[in-house]
């Protein structure tokens, strides 16, 4: 299980104030508590930062690897940026998140995932467009997973993204994730999965309860990655469990140690 | 005579039978196609928006109003003129070039739609110089602009640029929307308004097309 940490993000308003200040103390507390409830990745996001995006990356990378010795997901669809960022990581293997089918961000992104061995994280999306059933998706993973293999990207770096949309104005959004993750892991056993939960959720009221249950659902189907905050004890308790009753933790182990640090609320 | 009360509530509780049923009745013994649809339908999507803003209603809620009141609306287009249909103005709306992203750009659009504007929907991967064009084709109050990704909200900022050029900023205002967006950018490409939901762009539509 794959947990990307996703609070260094400029979107967030404390991330934003904390850059715009250069506060290299709460970057790295956010850092730090991250690994701390349990992430194993940490994301490093600065997209609204347009004007220097570049700048903001290399600082942000930077400043994360003193404080932390983990690997970083280094996330943008720039393909200058996350260049940018591969080439200051320091501990472990990085991340790129994110690549697609659509033909000028795969192939600018292509030679990244070859330079730097790196996880890269492919969105089920070409351009076509957004995908909406299942079939759309594997379609659309077929061609990423031959273009990547044949580039010499191993299928263990892959973590496919089905994308996840709302249910509140896309009825079938949950069930169309679920079928993709099946029908990807029946071709492909080998590749990961990961994606972005909070999305389904979106336009309901309570939507806790939604995304946790759709972590549970989605790990049933063989999802094995997440971006989400695992500061959120809830959440990290639905994946523990469920990592648990699928039978994918010996000895209930993990479960175990979590509840003993306190990681998770029931 | 008429109770547009139930047709009101029809559509607000989202019920696309009866909202089809009850237009029809008073289609049937002859009333006014403007007030059916002035005083029943859009009525009915006045009760939707409060709702939706005090959290009272849903997005899957509001779709279903919007849809009740289509039903009705198709019943009754073909009784009128286009032009006699109650206009609140004309919106341009797009997903900007190099964005496929489309559920946020169709909800707005339908909410504006429901909400008595006539919508252009120029779909996703819109280009500059197609908004330029549909805005001089037709002229609209406003230009909608939606954007899912950091690297595709700049190309909002060059269709401003590309309006002003084409001397048509003067008299259309722009609006933008989408997750990585806030009023901050907004104001920083010079765009007229920042909509964080369907309902806050129906809202400022309604402020920006008079």
């Amino acid at each position: 299980m794959l947990i990307i940490g996703e609070l260094i993000n400029t979107s967030r308003k404390a991330i934003k104030e904390a850059v715009k200040m250069k506060d290299a103390n709460y970057i790295q507390q956010a850092a730090r508590e991250q690994l701390e409830a349990g992430a194993n990745y940490i994301d490093v996001n600065c997209g609204t930062m347009v004007n220097n995006e570049v700048e903001i990356m290399e600082w942000l990378v930077n400043t994360v690897q003193e404080a932390v010795e983990a690997p970083l997901s280094i996330d943008s669809p720039d393909p200058k940026v996350i260049a940018a960022g591969l080439r200051l990581v320091k501990y472990g293997q990085p991340m790129i998140n994110s690549i697609s089918d659509e033909k000028e961000r795969f192939e600018s992104i292509l030679p990244l995932a070859v330079k730097y061995n790196p996880k890269i994280v492919a969105l089920c999306m070409d351009d076509t467009g957004m995908p909406e059933t299942g079939e759309d998706r594997l379609r659309v993973a077929k061609s990423l997973y031959q273009k990547l293999t044949e580039a010499g990207v191993p299928d263990e770096n892959i973590y496919f993204d089905p994308l996840v949309k709302p249910i509140s104005a896309v009825e079938k959004a949950g069930i169309e994730v679920l079928e993709s993750i099946k029908f990807i892991k029946r071709s492909y056993p080998k590749v990961h999965f990961t994606c972005g939960l909070s999305n389904v959720s979106y336009g309901l009221p309570n939507r806790k309860i939604l995304n946790r249950l759709f972590v549970v659902q989605t790990m049933t189907m063989g999802m094995d990655g997440y971006i989400l905050n695992p500061t959120d004890k809830e959440m990290m308790g639905a994946i523990y469990a469920s990592q648990a009753l699928l039978g994918l933790d010996s000895y209930c182990m993990n479960y175990l140690k979590a509840h003993r640090k306190g990681l998770y609320e029931a | 005579m008429s109770d547009f009360t139930k047709l009101a509530e029809a559509v607000f509780r989202g019920d696309f039978g009866s909202a089809g049923q009850i237009t029809k009745e008073f289609i049937d013994n002859g009333t006014d196609p403007l007030a059916i649809i002035n005083q029943g339908l859009i009525a009915g999507m006045d009760i939707v928006a409060p709702k939706f803003k005090a959290g009272e209603m849903f997005v899957p809620e509001v779709m279903m109003a919007a849809r009740a009141m289509a039903v009705g609306m198709e019943l009754l287009k073909p009784l009128i003129n286009d032009v006699d249909i109650p206009s609140k103005g004309t919106v341009i709306i797009g997903t900007v070039a190099g964005d496929l992203h489309d559920i946020g750009k169709n909800l707005v659009a339908m909410i504006l739609e429901s909400g008595g504007f006539k919508v252009i929907d120029l779909g996703v991967d819109v280009s500059t110089d197609k908004f330029v064009e549909a805005a001089k084709e037709y002229n609209p109050q406003v230009i909608g602009m939606s954007a899912l990704l950091t690297t595709t909200m700049i190309a909002m900022k060059d269709t401003i640029d590309a309006l002003k050029e084409a001397g048509l900023r003067e008299n259309i205002k722009v609006i933008v929307g989408g997750a990585p967006l806030s009023q901050d950018f907004a104001n920083q490409i010079g765009a007229d308004g920042y909509a964080s939901d369907a309902m806050s762009a129906k809202e400022l539509c309604e402020k920006l097309a008079v």
